[in-house]
């Protein structure tokens, strides 16, 4: 199957494009800055649980999730909040649930990991890796099932490529033509295990291959690279109901997750500096300054922009309430009937 | 009423279903072109067409997944495992999305799906194939589990989960397929989940049974009847949730209890069932409840070892003696 790797295309200084390229910048840098102020409150334990921050990979959600209709559907592993964000849910309610509180996107049942908002069709933030992948198919399956042209587009890390789910789901939708893009974020670590202690094809987009599917690679830093390449993959799939698995090349700036350290241990100092050379806020930056899309006094409106909203959605998050105590045995069952146990509220998680 | 086997009344089940809803499909391995490993999806590639009654690759977790993702978006999937031993392969998705989706969004991802197939053991399949997985399952709130003995609750029992907007495991009695009984043809009739039947009454002992046992406990009792003794058979029909009230009402009639499962008995149905008794019955009871189960070793193979290590009516006789302090 083809594959190739594309560099950024010449983009046009058009009114249209200008604006293209800010909404890419205000995405990116509203991330960005939320991540920051995620790492600074988990810190101090305001956030608690695990917690992935995507810092470094959001041209991967700004390219991807503005190709998206409002009616296709967006689904991913734990990495989630940036996708979250690029797909429309608002800082408030994204940093609420982190937060653990009932104005959370999850209600404060869900945490950092699962992350849902039915209106945007988001389908989660996902815990088990690679779980979530035939979930897509199962989504790709139903767009099929009703004869829609919706899109299901599916992420995750490179290291899913070795669990069987994965492979079971893409022999699924691309047997039952499904209009699926899967995307593998290769940022070339699984937790701490480089990509080449684990994975035998580190050309991981061969993958698609074995399941007669067409496999593309592209730079993840070029948030433009990102949009075409992966346009080309949302267009196949709504017009000719076909899945594609998309490599994106990217780099995460942070550890695993807030347990481990950027550098140091699995990863050089060294190797992560090289990478940071490729930031995409400051790729995308770089290239509007020169296109004479933006002025540093933009940029730094907007980058203020982005820290106050961030700094909103601590406040927003800080001060909201609780769950109430009882919201811990609604949502087990859609009926609310017994949920099989006696659920004494004294008792319960009690020895008994 | 029709006198038909419990795997016809599977099969109208599912036929009166997909009839009712566009939105439920099967899928499984062997649904569609074979017609069903266990022929319960006989004629149903036929009547409904290739879009609805599914054949997969053989590929548990990656189809449990497709129900879980069809059904987060409103379709109402039938998935069929060819047995519930090739279930474990999927249990993720049983567990860790279906049981879970509605709770972790809080309320916004509804999960009205259905997994089924044939649970415990037939004769001689070994251990890999012979096991009853009630427990495992009735452990995870986020999920209903029933466990129907007779061809009309296995009817109206899996109207009810394909109706129902929760995941439901339906744990069909693999001996039981070629069993016949009365089956009401009102297709709008359902067994509401989460309800025993007292299949048979007496006075002097009660025998909690679901699923293939409820056979064992009738046999049982009948041969207990020409000895005197007269049992309440309170059969669960629903492993989760469980009908507490129904078992507490015969308890405190019959003051003595048996519980009988096709499982093992670490941490089985019949612990919680007891737990039920001693929480709820306390000072009815004139004896310690007894269970009944497969013994603690993986199925062995050889016929007299298989039999030795399976629940049936003569160990559920010598049980409803012990408590009712009667020599064998």
């Amino acid at each position: 199957m083809a594959k190739k790797n594309t560099s950024s295309p010449a983009t046009p200084l058009t009114a249209s494009a200008r604006d293209t390229a800010i909404g890419y910048l205000h995405s990116m840098l509203a991330q960005r800055r939320f991540e920051e102020k995620c790492a600074e409150a988990y810190a101090i334990g305001k956030i608690g649980g695990f917690c992935h921050l995507y810092i470094g990979q959001e041209a991967v959600s700004t390219g991807t999730l503005s190709l998206l209709r409002a009616d296709d559907y967006v689904i991913t592993a734990y990495r989630d909040h940036g996708l979250a964000l690029a797909r429309g849910m608002t800082p408030r309610e994204v940093m609420a649930e982190l937060f653990g509180r009932a104005a959370g996107c999850s209600g404060g049942k869900g945490g950092s990991m699962h992350l849902f908002n039915q209106k945007l069709n988001f389908l989660g933030g996902h815990g088990i890796v690679g779980g979530h992948i035939p979930i897509a198919t199962g989504v790709g399956f139903a767009i099929s099932y009703r004869g829609g042209d919706q899109v299901c587009v599916c992420f995750f890390g490179e290291a899913a490529v070795n669990i069987g789910a994965f492979h079971e789901a893409l022999n699924m939708a691309s047997l039952w033509n499904l209009p699926v893009v899967f995307i593998i974020e290769n940022n070339r670590y699984g937790m701490g295990t480089a990509i080449a202690r684990s994975t035998a094809q580190q050309d991981v987009v061969k993958r698609a291959e074995a399941y007669a599917m067409i496999g593309t690679s592209v730079d993840g830093q070029d948030v433009f690279a990102v949009h075409d390449e992966i346009g080309v993959a949302v267009e196949r799939a709504r017009k000719e109901h076909r899945p594609t698995l998309v490599e994106v090349r990217t780099t995460r700036f942070m550890g695993h997750s807030m347990s481990d350290a950027a550098s140091g241990t699995y990863r050089s100092k060294e190797e992560l500096d090289q990478s940071m050379q490729r930031d995409p806020i400051a790729l995308l930056k770089k290239k509007m300054l020169s296109d004479g899309m933006l002025t540093e006094d933009d940029y730094k409106k907007m980058d203020d922009e982005a820290k106050a909203a961030a700094q909103d959605s601590w406040d927003f998050a800080d001060a909201a309430p609780e769950p109430a105590p009882e919201e811990l045995f609604t949502h087990v069952l859609s009926d609310e009937s017994t949920v099989g146990a006696t659920n004494e509220p004294a008792l319960a998680g009690a020895s008994r | 009423m029709t006198v038909m086997t419990y795997r016809d009344a599977l099969n109208q089940a599912l036929r009166e279903e997909l009839k009712r809803d566009e939105s439920v499909f099967l899928m499984g391995e062997e649904v569609a072109e074979y017609n069903g490993a266990y022929k319960v999806s006989r004629g149903l590639l036929d009547e409904f067409g290739p879009k609805r009654i599914v054949d997969t690759p053989i590929t548990e977790l990656g189809f449990a997944g497709v129900g879980v993702g069809a059904a987060m978006v409103g379709l109402r999937p039938v998935i069929e495992f060819m047995t519930w031993n090739f279930a474990l392969l999927a249990i993720d998705q049983v567990v860790n999305a279906a049981a879970k989706m509605l709770y972790m969004s809080n309320g916004q991802y509804k999960m009205p799906m259905v997994f089924r197939g044939p649970n415990g053991s037939a004769l001689q399949l070994g251990a890999q194939h012979s096991q009853a997985w009630d427990s495992w399952f009735a452990h995870i709130p986020g999920l209903k589990v029933v466990s129907p003995g007779t061809p009309a609750d296995a009817k109206g029992l899996l109207k009810a989960a394909i109706r129902d907007d929760n995941p439901v495991i339906v744990l069909e009695g693999e001996m039981l397929y070629n069993t016949k009984g009365e089956v009401d043809d009102n297709p709008d009739l359902i067994v509401p989940i989460g309800k025993a039947e007292l299949k048979r009454e007496g006075d002097h002992c009660t025998i909690v049974c679901f699923g293939k046992m409820v056979l064992v406990a009738l046999q049982a009792a009948d041969q207990l009847a020409k000895q005197g003794v007269n049992v309440d058979v309170l059969d669960l029909r629903t492993v989760r949730p469980m009908d507490v009230e129904a078992i507490a009402t015969s308890v405190a009639k019959t003051n003595r209890a048996v519980v009988v499962e096709e499982g093992w008995e670490v941490c089985g149905i019949g612990a919680q069932v007891v737990d039920y008794i001693q929480r709820e019955c306390f000072d009815d009871l004139d004896a310690p409840v007894v269970r009944v189960h497969q013994a603690d070793v993986p199925m062995p193979y050889a016929k007299n070892l298989e039999k030795l290590a399976k629940p049936d009516a003569a160990k559920t006789i010598a049980a409803v003696k012990r408590v009712m302090y009667l020599e064998d």
